[in-house]
């Protein structure tokens, strides 16, 4: 099925307008891949200034939730089944309300027709399929509750996202109570296949020129990929010292219970110092929840979100070598080469490079702000830890 | 230096003085004993106690260890090694309280020499809970803290302990007036003591028991202490590692660099904050391992008392069952298996002057026995008194003691709190202007 050319502009009384870009996928081509009709199809700048409020609750029109995770067990497999449970101001939905049951590999498909009908498009990671390092149980509750929020999270960043959210594929999947039948449809594996084949002959032939802006971009993709990764691991060491800290706390604390009962005025202040630190004991556990809550699925959120960076700058890339293959190939003439084809690259390239760029500085600005939120909340944990720690032991005195 | 050959005679020990090696000669245990600096040779004046009972020795005399330094030397047997000497400074109280401020006397001595001292009061005063050295080698460690002797902190550390040893000592009630410990703050004197072996105990189960208990409590609580200081230290210093890659990060940030990198430097110094914190609490360690070492002193305590109460029944055994052969002797009815009685049934009785010559040394032995009856009683009964006045002295000086150590170590805590409040306010500080 082809994703309907649309034309609009969002008018929101607190929101500059926003141009919203599309792409086209005519089946009629040969190779299959997406192109766009005509230069004057593509809708007015897309305006994203700095300094503009961050879209607040008010201007929000989706609320969805993930919740309510289900053990499904058929003949062939067990499997979880999620609820998800959307709210909806939009036009285009029949309703305002939708509930539906969706299981993970529901998402991944939503996540890959996404980036397929958008490849330049910077579409929010899902939480991986397994858990290798800690041979976590599949059906293991911590594990299934880590999974539902990232669910929920990737469904709200694709909602908040201008483009992304009037894909026809979100709305399906948000709405349709069975999903199979919808699955089935469209460019399937082979089509998947026949792009990554492509992918790999242009990287082979290599890029002419990478535009300045793009290569800067590659650079700091790297560069925050491997950074995001050491933070990322930094924070886990802290969660296991932590974790050995509290383990000889426990054992701490009871030497002072045992010693006071041994003795008499001294007993009271030896009862103090074991209170205190029973204290401490129970505050680094928040302290330690908080880092595996908040602050570690933001890290790896991001971890992933650096992976999603590279594939897409990479795809960039793919677009502009093929059609620098045909260009040149069309002035060589060396074989039978369609000049309106190239054409037709030629814009493929401009759009892809344009809507990189504005998503760019849009994703660039949320990381910002996600980062920073549970940077600060972990800070504000910490600041906690210390004053109820301190409480404690003034008491004691 | 002045060499003196001097040979005499105590009830303890003799020594001669050879090679500016002291050397003891004969029936204990002796030891051999090296002196560093000039020495006077004075015949040992042991166990005479000054005057003035009650008036301790501090209040008397400034008494300080106020530096410590590394030498080499030969040792018992003929080999090079390296020790620590300490210097003792001692000035009269009378001319500081009078406004003058005198050089002090000083003098340089090893832990040997204080181990020494220590053993010596501990068989002088057997009634008595000696204060315990600072410990002979590093224990308790956790795994930062050097566990090697020359350690420049742990020798500082030793320094304090021994300075608290002494400033203890001078300021016991009976301990203080002793004339050896005068002469070891004062005099370079080689100092002989003997050691004598102690024998295991039975009784003043009470004491003893809290002993052992106080030992393992103590012992447990340093270890755990220990190893939550390392723990504790690991996760301090691996936030460093937050300031290495948050500075990197900024590197390549716009908006977000200036915070990253205070962020970063922040870090930082939380992991080096770690650092001090845990010396000072080495000293809180300190002084619960001095306690540890008391309950050692205490037990020798308990020990002596076993000691005098054991030699007690057994001289009262030996008394009645001399009471009894008297017994047999004089009416001839035999009531317990004995070899004469079993020789008397088969040879026949022996003659009455034998009789007679028996009994009269008997007589002579029971008297004997019930004096030393009466003497191991007396000092039974001193013992324990002594000991008991000494171990509530005792009590209320551990119980003050503790309460205060224990005080400051919350007080620490609460020192450390405020570090990371303020380390943690400023980092959020530079995420907020991100």
């Amino acid at each position: 099925s082809s994703i309907p050319t649309k034309e609009r502009t969002l008018l929101n009384k607190r929101v500059p307008v926003l141009g919203v870009f599309s792409l086209v996928q005519n089946t009629s081509l040969a190779d299959g891949g997406p192109m766009p009709n005509s230069p004057s199809s593509l809708v007015n700048q897309y305006r994203l200034e700095e300094e503009e409020e961050q879209p607040g609750a008010d201007a929000k029109d989706f609320f969805i939730t993930v919740d309510n995770p289900e053990s499904h067990v058929t003949a062939i497999e067990t499997f979880i089944m999620y609820r998800v449970v959307t709210k909806t101001t939009r036009s285009e939905f029949d309703s305002s309300e939708y509930e539906v049951r969706r299981r993970y590999q529901d998402f991944l498909w939503l996540r890959g027709r996404l980036e397929e009908s958008h490849p330049t498009l910077i579409v929010h990671p899902l939480p991986e399929k397994f858990v290798m390092k800690g041979m976590v149980e599949r059906f293991n509750d911590g594990f299934i509750e880590t999974r539902r929020k990232a669910l929920h999270r990737f469904l709200n960043k694709i909602s908040e996202h201008p483009v992304l959210s009037y894909s026809q594929h979100f709305k399906v999947f948000l709405t349709a109570q069975e999903l199979t039948s919808h699955r089935k449809q469209g460019p399937g594996f082979l089509s998947r296949m026949g792009e990554t084949v492509r992918a790999v002959a242009n990287s082979v032939r290599g890029l002419r020129s990478r535009p300045e802006e793009f290569s800067v971009m590659q650079e700091y993709v790297d560069h925050f990929s491997t950074k995001i990764c050491s933070v990322d691991k930094v924070t886990q060491r802290i969660i296991k010292e932590q974790r050995e800290y509290l383990d000889e706390l426990r054992q701490y604390g009871p030497t002072y219970t045992q010693w006071a009962e041994l003795e008499e005025d001294l007993a009271e202040p030896l009862k103090g110092v074991a209170d205190c630190v029973e204290r401490c004991s129970q505050e680094t556990e928040e302290q330690i929840q908080q880092l595996s809550e908040v602050l570690v699925p933001a890290l790896h959120e991001y971890v992933l979100c650096a992976e999603t960076l590279k594939a897409v700058m990479r795809r960039r890339d793919n677009i502009q070598a093929e059609f620098e293959a045909k260009n040149e190939a069309l002035a060589s003439r060396k074989a039978d080469q369609d000049a309106e084809e190239v054409d037709g690259l030629a814009e493929r390239v401009e759009v892809a490079n344009t809507t990189l760029k504005e998503d760019w500085s849009r994703w660039q600005k949320a990381m910002r702000t996600d980062l920073r939120s549970a940077l600060i909340s972990t800070t504000e944990k910490n600041v906690d830890y210390y004053e109820k720690v301190s409480l404690a032991m003034v008491c004691s005195q | 230096m002045l060499m003196t050959l001097m040979k005499a005679e105590s009830s303890h020990y003799s020594y001669s003085v050879r090679n500016s090696k002291l050397i003891l000669g004969k029936n204990s245990e002796f030891l051999v004993l090296q002196c560093f600096s000039n020495f006077l040779m004075k015949p040992c004046l042991c166990g005479i106690k000054m005057v003035e009972e009650g008036c301790t020795l501090l209040r008397r005399m400034e008494i300080c260890v106020a530096e410590a330094e590394k030498r080499s030397g030969k040792n018992a047997v003929n080999m090079q090694e390296t020790f620590t000497v300490y210097l003792i400074e001692t000035r009269p109280m009378d001319a500081l309280n009078e406004g003058r401020n005198p050089a002090p006397d000083s003098l340089w001595r090893r832990y040997s020499e204080f181990e020494l001292l220590r053993n010596y009061l501990i068989v002088t005063y057997p009634y008595i809970v000696v204060p315990p050295l600072p410990e002979k080698r590093a224990e308790f460690v956790w795994h930062k803290l050097s566990a090697d002797n020359m350690d420049p902190d742990f020798v500082e550390r030793r320094r304090v302990g021994l300075e608290n040893f002494l400033l203890r000592v001078a300021s016991h009630p009976v301990l203080s007036n002793d004339k050896i410990l005068y002469h070891f703050l004062t005099e370079v004197l080689a100092i002989i003591f003997p050691c004598f072996c102690l024998f295991s105990i039975r009784r003043f189960m009470e004491m003893k028991h809290y002993s052992d208990e106080l030992q393992s409590h103590t012992s447990q609580l340093l270890r755990a202490r220990a190893r939550v200081a390392d723990r504790l230290y690991g996760v301090y210093k691996v936030h460093g590692n937050y300031g290495r890659v948050f500075s990197e990060w900024s590197a390549i940030e716009k908006e977000m660099g200036d915070g990253l990198q205070s962020a970063g430097h922040h870090m930082d110094a939380y992991a080096a904050s770690i650092d001090d914190i845990l010396e000072e609490e080495e000293h809180y360690a300190d002084q619960l391992k001095e306690y540890l070492f008391y309950a050692e002193a205490l037990r020798a305590v308990c020990r002596k008392h076993e000691l005098t109460q054991f030699e007690l029944e057994m001289a009262s055994q030996d008394l009645i069952s001399k009471k009894q052969q008297r017994e047999e002797l004089a009416t001839g009815i035999v009531r317990t298996f004995s070899f004469k009685g079993m020789t008397n049934k088969l040879f026949g009785q022996e003659a009455p002057e034998q009789r007679e010559a028996r009994l009269k040394l008997l007589e002579e032995l029971i008297a004997e026995g019930e004096d030393t009856v009466k003497e191991k009683t007396v000092e039974c009964e001193e013992h324990v008194e002594r000991a008991w006045v000494d171990m509530q002295r005792f009590k209320e000086q551990k119980d003050k003691d503790l309460r205060e150590a224990l005080i400051n170590y919350a007080v620490m805590q609460i020192s450390m709190c405020k570090k990371g409040i303020q380390v943690w306010g400023n980092a959020k500080e530079c995420f907020l202007k991100m």
